[in-house]
């Protein structure tokens, strides 16, 4: 079993920030494993503008953002990173098992910090009933089909939620020439920042219906159409409110869930950036779900600190 | 034109069960189905219940061919290296009337030879289904039911059939039927086949293709059944299936345990007309989660992950599984609802015998290959054996889907085993059928299936043609 | 005098800017919390702009798109114009954060630069 003093899981903007910090802070034999085979998570599809404002006072894309983390990681030479590495279990006494093409390694850790990020909740989950044909994505997942692989998802969209992905997928599918329909928020008001409602919105002119939501989705093979109701502020349908958006694609970006399952399944509750677990520690949006990048990184800095205080402790 | 002796159509769970029993003999097979690829039709929705014979009536062919499914799908499981599991079921009395029910099923089930059955109490209940509603008087208790990927069971099934000399041809739509010098031919939305003999198991299209040949005499109905699968977090909700009593239509809203971990609550059951309405309802889920929750009172929605709705062909009260004298040599296997999938074997045993009987020579190949290599998931395998299934192979270490733990070997496999669509890889391997519902996997699943089948992106479909997953590449505009 | 409400796209506050105007010149823009407000509140009343962000075809490098921006912003009536460029372009050489793709972009005065290092 191979032994680290920190080992952090998950190399996007919350586990690269935990790792300069927890470096800076004295930590000298760190693991970050991440899944993919770059460092950066999601930043890397997030290719628009907005991000790094508080933290470097610049606007700067996604990449460009996860960017300065990476030179900064690659620089220090006491961080390993293990890329296109899963972990697959975590247990109370801070070790982690992951796979990797290859190998299936335990590490046994002073300190662990989950950096796991989150994942968008899924039309099940807001019970959207009718029938699953293809054309169905979570914005995310359009987001890296059209960026990261060159893949337009459809050509006729209508967007269920107005959460910033949302939003700026509506944008994105509207300069890739596709026909943005609707997008449909069952609250009075937009989920995601105003800013995104300018230039993603109103620059390009796509109907914003609030009040509104989804009652059925059609279509055998490939999404046909969807129904839509207005609703009053309980959320109840307004009877003769019912009409229909042909479409081929439907995007589903109604939020964020944390992703705390190997957390619980190592029976560690989460308490305010620590867990039950002395020496477990999370941060970023596994530990909660933050609006802008910059406040993750602050978060994980802040966590990065305390898991070396943490492991200096231990000495 | 090659005369085959056998053809089948439909390769559902009853096609393909029957093929594979009839590849034990010297026979020409061939296995039609309309789809893109195997069980996308009544299987693919299917609960994977193996049931004890608790619930139809002795003297029905359900009740019978259930009862000896139940056995032999035991045996066949093995040979197949599918994974099947005893977990044992309830039937749950709230009251004195239902108890009476409950030993009128006890009775009926022992004629038809079920073992182990006995009445558990309340205290019983407690111990070992913690988490039942407190309201529950007693159970029947039927240690013999088991669980099963229905999928993962037909694509095993015709895989052996497969190995054994049969021929599969997906997309292969049956358009009409023509007896010519006693023989049928069959006119086909790709080539024209020629055989002596024809069995149908097209399952809700039975009757169309029943009508063909000249046989009007009965009708498929679809039943709606709506199902609601919970998160994998949720395993050990239940230790056992647990059933309410049965209504003269269903066997009720269940709580069912899967072969892959989730739990799964219902089926609805709703008569209509649409033979492709596989649209689930508002009113089908709020009725599911009620009736779930009289059961397991914690059912809590937010753990529902994913939903779908299937039809089961129904076509009276029982199956219909017979030769048609006015067609010599036409088998119907029709009308195959619950307890299908848990009757299939025994089907396959009684249709070779039908044929038999009919002047159909069955001789014994000189060599049947029963068995077939397990495959291997490393979703169900231990540390120690996923370590050694790493060192044959690398790619076993290389996580494509992480909700579900689905390695690209066994994606590279499963598409060198058959899968075409991206839901023939979901069924084989589990691939995207977690919470995130393939959100993070879904363009690495695609890429390697273009690799793998140099397939252009934008031809990968979900489940056949005109269900493409995207419209256009940037690489190829 | 005309009133014209706008939403400052600066920076995630989205400050409500309130935009008097008159023989359409523009006299006082209110509601602002930074100085950014008002040179957005000016900037898109007169020549609205904007940050092209995309992403261009790679061929033989290690990632199969470059996300890419315009490293000025570019006037938002020529943004659809723009795109028709950035979906011929092809990149085959390697490139780091910030590099210039395609200098004078579109004749727009601007550069396309590369967003993310690719090798």
């Amino acid at each position: 079993m191979i032994k680290r003093d920190l080992v952090i899981v998950g190399g996007g903007p919350a586990g690269m920030a935990a790792a300069v910090s927890a470096y800076e802070n004295g930590v000298k034999d760190i693991l970050l494993i991440e899944r993919d085979q770059y460092l950066g998570g999601i930043l890397n599809q997030c290719i628009h503008t907005g991000f790094g404002i508080n933290y470097f006072k610049e606007i700067l894309t996604g990449p460009e953002y996860a960017d300065r983390f990476i030179k900064k990681i690659k620089d220090i030479q006491d961080i390993e990173v293990s890329l296109k590495s899963l972990v697959v279990k975590l247990t109370n006494d801070k070790t982690v098992t992951f796979l990797k093409p290859g190998r299936l390694e335990t590490v046994k850790a002073k300190a662990v910090i989950m950096a796991t990020g989150c994942r968008e909740k899924t039309r099940e989950m807001i019970h959207i009933q009718g029938t699953r044909p293809a054309g169905i994505f979570s914005a995310g997942l359009a987001q890296k089909l059209i960026n990261i692989e060159g893949l337009l998802p459809g050509k006729e969209v209508v967007i269920i939620g107005s959460g910033d992905i949302g939003l700026i997928m509506a944008r994105r599918f509207a300069l890739e020439g596709a026909k943005v329909k609707a997008i449909i928020e069952i609250q009075k008001e937009t989920r995601g920042l105003l800013r995104n409602v300018v230039q993603c919105v109103e620059d390009f002119d796509i109907p914003f219906y609030f009040n509104h939501k989804i009652s059925r989705i059609y279509g055998k093979d490939r999404v046909e159409k969807v129904s839509v109701m207005k609703v009053d502020d309980n959320f109840n349908e307004i009877p003769g409110s019912l009409f229909e958006i042909k479409c081929d694609t439907i995007l589903i970006s109604v939020g964020l869930i944390s992703e705390n399952e190997l957390i619980e399944m190592a029976g560690v509750k989460i308490e305010e950036n620590k867990t039950s677990v002395p020496g477990i520690f999370v941060c970023g949006n596994s530990f909660k779900i933050y609006d802008m990048v910059d406040s993750v990184t602050e978060d994980s800095i802040l966590t990065g600190k305390l898991a070396a205080e943490y492991i200096m402790s231990c000495k | 034109m090659k005369l085959y002796d056998v053809i089948i159509i439909g390769a559902g769970v009853i096609g393909t069960s029957i093929a594979r029993e009839l590849s034990r003999y010297k026979l020409d097979i061939a296995l039609l189905e309309k789809e893109e690829e195997l069980a996308f039709g009544v299987s693919k929705s299917n609960s994977g219940i193996i049931h004890p014979g608790t619930q139809n009536p002795p003297c029905s062919l359900k009740g019978k061919l259930c009862a000896q499914g139940n056995f032999l799908i035991r045996k066949i499981s093995k040979e197949l290296g599918v994974d099947f599991k005893e977990v044992g079921e309830l039937i749950v009395a709230f009251n004195e009337a239902e108890i009476k029910e409950l030993l009128r099923l006890k009775k009926e089930a022992e004629i038809l030879g079920v073992y182990g059955l006995k009445i558990v109490d309340r205290a019983w209940l407690k111990e070992n289904e913690p988490n039942l509603n407190n309201a529950a008087v007693c159970g029947l208790y039927a240690p013999t039911a088991g669980i099963i990927s229905p999928y993962r069971f037909v694509y095993d099934l015709a895989e052996n059939a497969i190995r054994n000399g049969v021929e599969i041809h997906t997309e292969t739509k049956v358009i009409n039927i023509i007896r010519v010098d006693g023989y049928f031919e069959i006119v086909t939305s790709k080539e024209l086949f020629k055989t002596k003999y024809l069995i149908n198991a097209a399952g809700l299209f039975a009757d169309e293709i029943s009508k063909m040949v000249g046989i009007d005499d009965f009708k498929i109905k679809p039943r709606k059944g709506e199902e609601f699968i919970l998160d994998k977090k949720k395993e050990n909700l239940t230790n056992h299936l647990i059933f309410p009593l049965p209504s003269k239509i269903s066997k009720g809203v269940l709580i069912i345990k899967t072969a892959d971990g989730n739990p799964m609550i219902g089926p609805t059951a709703e008569d209509i007309e649409d033979k492709e309405d596989l649209s689930t309802s508002d009113s089908g889920f709020s009725k599911v989660l009620l009736s779930a929750r009289r059961l397991i009172p914690s059912i809590n929605d937010k753990d529902i992950i994913a939903y779908f709705a299937g039809l089961r062909p129904v076509a009276g009260d029982d199956f219909i599984i017979r030769h048609e004298g006015k067609a010599h040599g036409f088998i119907n296997v029709a009308g195959i609802q619950s307890p299908g999938l848990t009757a299939s074997p025994a089907i396959a045993l009684l249709v070779a015998d039908i044929l038999k009987n009919n002047g159909l020579a069955l001789k014994k190949k000189l060599i049947f290959h029963a068995h077939r290599k397990k495959t291997a998931h490393i979703f169900a395998s231990p540390f120690s054996k996923t370590k050694k299934l790493i060192k044959k192979d690398a790619s076993y270490g290389d996580i494509v889907c992480r909700c579900e733990m689905v390695s690209a070997k066994e994606i590279k496999d499963a598409i060198k085993r058959g899968a075409k669509t991206m839901d023939g890889v979901k069924f084989r391997t589990r691939a995207q059928s977690g919470r995130c519902h393939g959100s993070f996997c879904a363009t690495r699943i695609m890429k390697i299936m273009a690799e793998e089948t140099r397939m252009p992106l934008t031809g990968i479909t979900k489940r056949g043609r005109g269900s493409e997953i995207v419209k256009r590449d940037r690489a190829t505009m | 005098m005309t009133i014209k409400k706008l939403t400052c796209i600066e920076c995630p506050e989205g400050c409500r800017l309130t935009v008097d105007i008159e023989n359409s010149r523009i006299i006082k823009v209110a509601g602002n919390k930074c100085p950014k407000g008002e040179e957005y509140a000016i900037s898109e009343i007169e020549n609205p702009v904007r940050i092209l962000t995309s992403s261009v075809l790679s061929q033989g490098l290690g990632l199969k798109m470059i996300p890419v921006r315009t490293d000025k912003p570019i006037p938002k009536s020529r943004i659809f114009e723009a795109m028709e460029e950035i979906k011929k372009v092809r990149v085959s050489r390697p490139l780091s954060t910030g590099d210039i793709v395609v200098k004078n972009f579109s004749g727009l005065g601007v550069n396309l630069i590369a967003t993310r290092r690719v090798k």
